[in-house]
């Protein structure tokens, strides 16, 4: 059976990238499979008796070994901000390439805890800080210290002892250049060096909640149940910083969906599905119902998807238990043409997601497409001509070039760097200042630009010629020829327009992260959790990959 | 140290911030990351080149002929480089293409050295004295080796290469002989069930 991509004109809406849930293909998953069998070790954890020091995590595999470096920090209440202007953190941490030397723990002591406005060097992969969850923290340190496991439904309410409030890689603050560690096999897969970091402080978060109890009362005290451990992760608080990440990076940005594509598109022509794949398809898919319901937000955009996506997929199971048969040829073509007539988009991709579940011999070697070289695609092939670059801009720009950019309303916000911390951010051009140093993400309003000014030319004329004459459009051009040749490359929407939801684009990045349970706390940032569920450093070896849907809250 | 990513996004933002539009910024970012990982002083030139602009202006070449010159002012090097880089493809036919008074022409050498990987020629850049093999974008030989500003090339010349060997005939055959020596005799029963063996072509 013929079955085709899904059209980057529907799956490029920003409202279906915000609904894309995470899957086997998020890196958090993938770099578990990927470390299952590397020897974990803790190697150093010199903590005073209220938990400050160093600790020192690693992950080792023949000659290879990364090493997390951690510093916790006292923190007076007034200096803990999650806001990424903040200067001082409970926690700081660096990846390290290698095991790191007296000197570099020496090093790092003095630059780490600085973030933003230390220096690292190439020997250093990953950079992060975190804080505590005040609240949860010394609930969980008190009760540990006094002979008690803590509540249960306290923990589940945050699901984290600490939140990161950024990851730093790829040559950021003087760490390595990507360059210099592409061709290592077990990163692959992108942002897996970022992954492994965050799994490391989830372990550190634990062992400090565990000493710190131990000194405050030594005869009393008891470790962290391992399976309340299980089920907490790492928050993260996270802002715009991403959203223009995904519009910078076009190559990126194909290659994740693309993944994703093809993964459904082989699905959905399997002819006959096993009874134990339809059976883990299914058990998941009734598993995952306490993500949902353990889902908790107080943003009403949020909590509008959480029940639409709950109604639907109770829904959905009733079709699937009482009229369907998966006996019948292509059953998972059905089903998602069925899906598609009667769910709503945020339910589509979750069962997108769930229909990957048992299929590794699909998704594995999917995974090792999901990075990118955007520098193969930099260079604009100037001796095409007007009319090849106007019949690419109508057959993949189509949706783009129905917006009507004399009206206000479609030109209304820009996307700038801030001076304070260099971060993205986006305002009303209309009512502040600063749009003439906008930066160049409109592409839908430079796409219509760029298609008036190809009008005015002479169809025969090459690329070399027109850019003479139109320099501004340069970086646009640039980007169509990637579009030719990378169908998912770009957001098929206005990222300037009034309506614009910026939490999409930073759901769709989270959901390839493979976080759980969103929850906005503006249309401009979220807070998520990592590895909730996820197994222990010293469980890796044997560990299910389903384990996502075996959170207890 | 710092970081190819951060020199290239540092490049890109102060080449914006300069005036030059988004894409030309780009491509500055790129080839001033190039330029620093080959051990050229690209920060150093961009710098100064950058603080000449403020007093002093450029002419832009847009337009690449075999012979260029600036009407009163010094050609501008990254709009020449772009147009050059742009342009390749139609100059690939020229031999020699020279530019009288470039300035700060570091700054422009990047756009050749691309432009040596697009055509899939090696280019010689001179400029004065100084003298560049660019090899596809993948490597410069040069006898420029310290860290200066070259504040202008009078006179920068570009020829155009051919793919030709850097051996004669005869050394590539003494070469080869002796990787003879790594190859075993067939025998004639080997030769007989070799691929192809037995059946007929005409077929």
């Amino acid at each position: 059976m013929e079955i085709e991509l899904r059209n980057p004109n529907i799956v490029m809406k920003l409202s279906r990238l915000g609904s894309f849930h995470q899957s086997k293909l998020s890196f958090l998953r993938s770099f578990l499979r990927e470390f299952k069998n590397w020897e974990y070790k803790r190697d150093l954890f010199e903590l005073n008796e209220l938990g400050y020091g160093t600790a020192v995590y690693s992950m080792r595999k023949n000659s290879r070994v990364y090493s997390l470096i951690c510093f916790a920090n006292e923190l007076q209440e007034d200096e803990r901000s999650d806001r990424v202007i903040a200067t001082k953190w409970d926690a700081a941490f660096a990846l390290h390439d290698g095991v790191p030397s007296k000197q570099d723990i020496e090093r790092l002591r003095e630059q780490v805890p600085k973030q933003e406005v230390g220096r690292l060097s190439c020997k250093e992969l990953t950079l992060s800080r975190a804080n505590k969850s005040v609240r949860i923290f010394d609930h969980v340190v008190e009760n540990l210290s006094q002979g008690k496991q803590p509540d249960i439904e306290k923990l589940s309410k945050v699901g984290y002892l600490y939140r990161t409030t950024a990851v730093y890689g790829s040559g950021k603050f003087g760490l390595a250049d990507r360059f210099r560690i592409k061709n290592r096999k077990e990163i692959c897969g992108p942002f897996r060096l970022e992954m492994m970091l965050v799994y490391f402080v989830r372990q550190f978060t634990f062992d400090q909640v565990n000493h710190i109890a131990k000194h405050k009362n030594p005869k009393k005290a008891v470790t962290l149940d391992l399976s309340i451990s299980r089920n907490l992760g790492i928050g993260n608080s996270t802002g715009l910083g991403m959203a223009p990440f995904i519009v910078n990076h076009p190559v990126l940005l194909n290659n994740w969906i693309l993944a994703r594509e093809n993964a459904l598109r082989d699905i959905r022509k399997i002819k006959f599905v096993a009874t134990k794949d339809s059976d883990l398809f299914k058990t998941c898919l009734k598993k995952s119902i306490k993500n949902i319901t353990s889902w908790n937000t107080d943003s009403e955009f949020q909590k509008k998807k959480i029940q639409s996506l709950f109604n639907d997929l109770n829904k959905f199971i009733q079709f699937i238990e009482a009229d369907f048969d998966f006996s019948k040829e292509f059953p998972f073509n059905s089903i998602y043409l069925w899906i598609e007539k009667n769910l709503d988009e945020e339910c589509i991709e979750y069962i997108v997601s769930m229909m990957m579940e048992p299929y590794d011999d699909i998704i594995n070697p999917l995974i090792n497409q999901m990075s990118a070289e955007e520098e193969k695609y930099f260079n604009i092939p100037t001796h095409r001509t007007v009319a090849e670059l106007k019949e690419i801009l109508e057959k993949k720009y189509s949706e783009m070039l129905k917006i009507d950019f004399s009206q206000k309303k479609n030109n209304q916000k820009f996307w700038f760097i801030s001076k304070n911390k260099e971060e993205p951010r986006i305002s009303d051009r209309f009512k502040e200042s600063g749009s003439e140093l906008e930066q160049p993400l409109a592409i839908a309003r430079d796409v219509n630009k760029l298609y008036e000014n190809l009008s005015r030319s002479k169809n025969s004329s090459t690329i070399d010629k027109f850019l003479l004459n139109n320099d501004d459009l340069r970086h646009i051009v640039r980007r169509i020829f990637v579009a030719e040749k990378l169908p998912y490359s770009e957001i098929q929407d206005n990222v300037i327009g009034h309506s614009l939801m910026p939490i999409d684009m930073l759901r769709l990045k989270l959901s390839f992260f493979g976080v759980l349970k969103f929850d906005p706390k503006s249309d401009k940032w979220l807070r998520i959790n990592m590895f909730q569920g996820a197994p222990l450093p010293d469980e890796l070896k044997n560990h299910k990959d389903q384990w996502i849907y075996n959170s207890l809250n | 140290m710092k970081s190819l990513s951060e020199i290239e996004t540092v490049a890109k933002r102060a080449s914006k911030a300069t005036g030059y539009s988004w894409g030309i910024s780009e491509e500055v970012g790129k080839n001033i990351r190039l330029l620093e990982m080959f051990g050229l002083p690209g920060i150093r030139n961009l710098n100064e080149y950058f603080d000449k602009r403020k007093e002093q202006k450029f002419e832009n070449l847009k337009l690449i002929k075999n012979e260029n010159k600036p009407t009163t002012l010094q050609y501008c090097p990254i709009i020449s480089g772009t147009s050059f880089l742009d342009q390749i493809k139609s100059l690939d036919n020229l031999k020699e293409i020279q530019f009288k008074e470039i300035a700060y022409p570091l700054l422009f050498l990047p756009f050749v050295s691309r432009a040596s990987e697009i055509i899939g020629k090696r280019l010689f850049l001179k400029l004065d004295n100084n003298e560049f093999l660019l090899s596809f974008n993948n490597n410069i030989c040069s006898n420029f080796i310290n860290d200066e500003i070259i504040k202008t090339a009078n006179i920068a010349t570009i020829r155009l290469l051919e793919n030709n060997d850097s051996f004669s005939e005869k050394e590539w055959n003494q070469l080869y002989k002796l990787s003879e020596d790594t190859f075993v005799e067939e025998s004639d029963s080997l030769k007989n069930t070799a691929a192809g063996a037995g059946l007929t072509d005409n077929d």
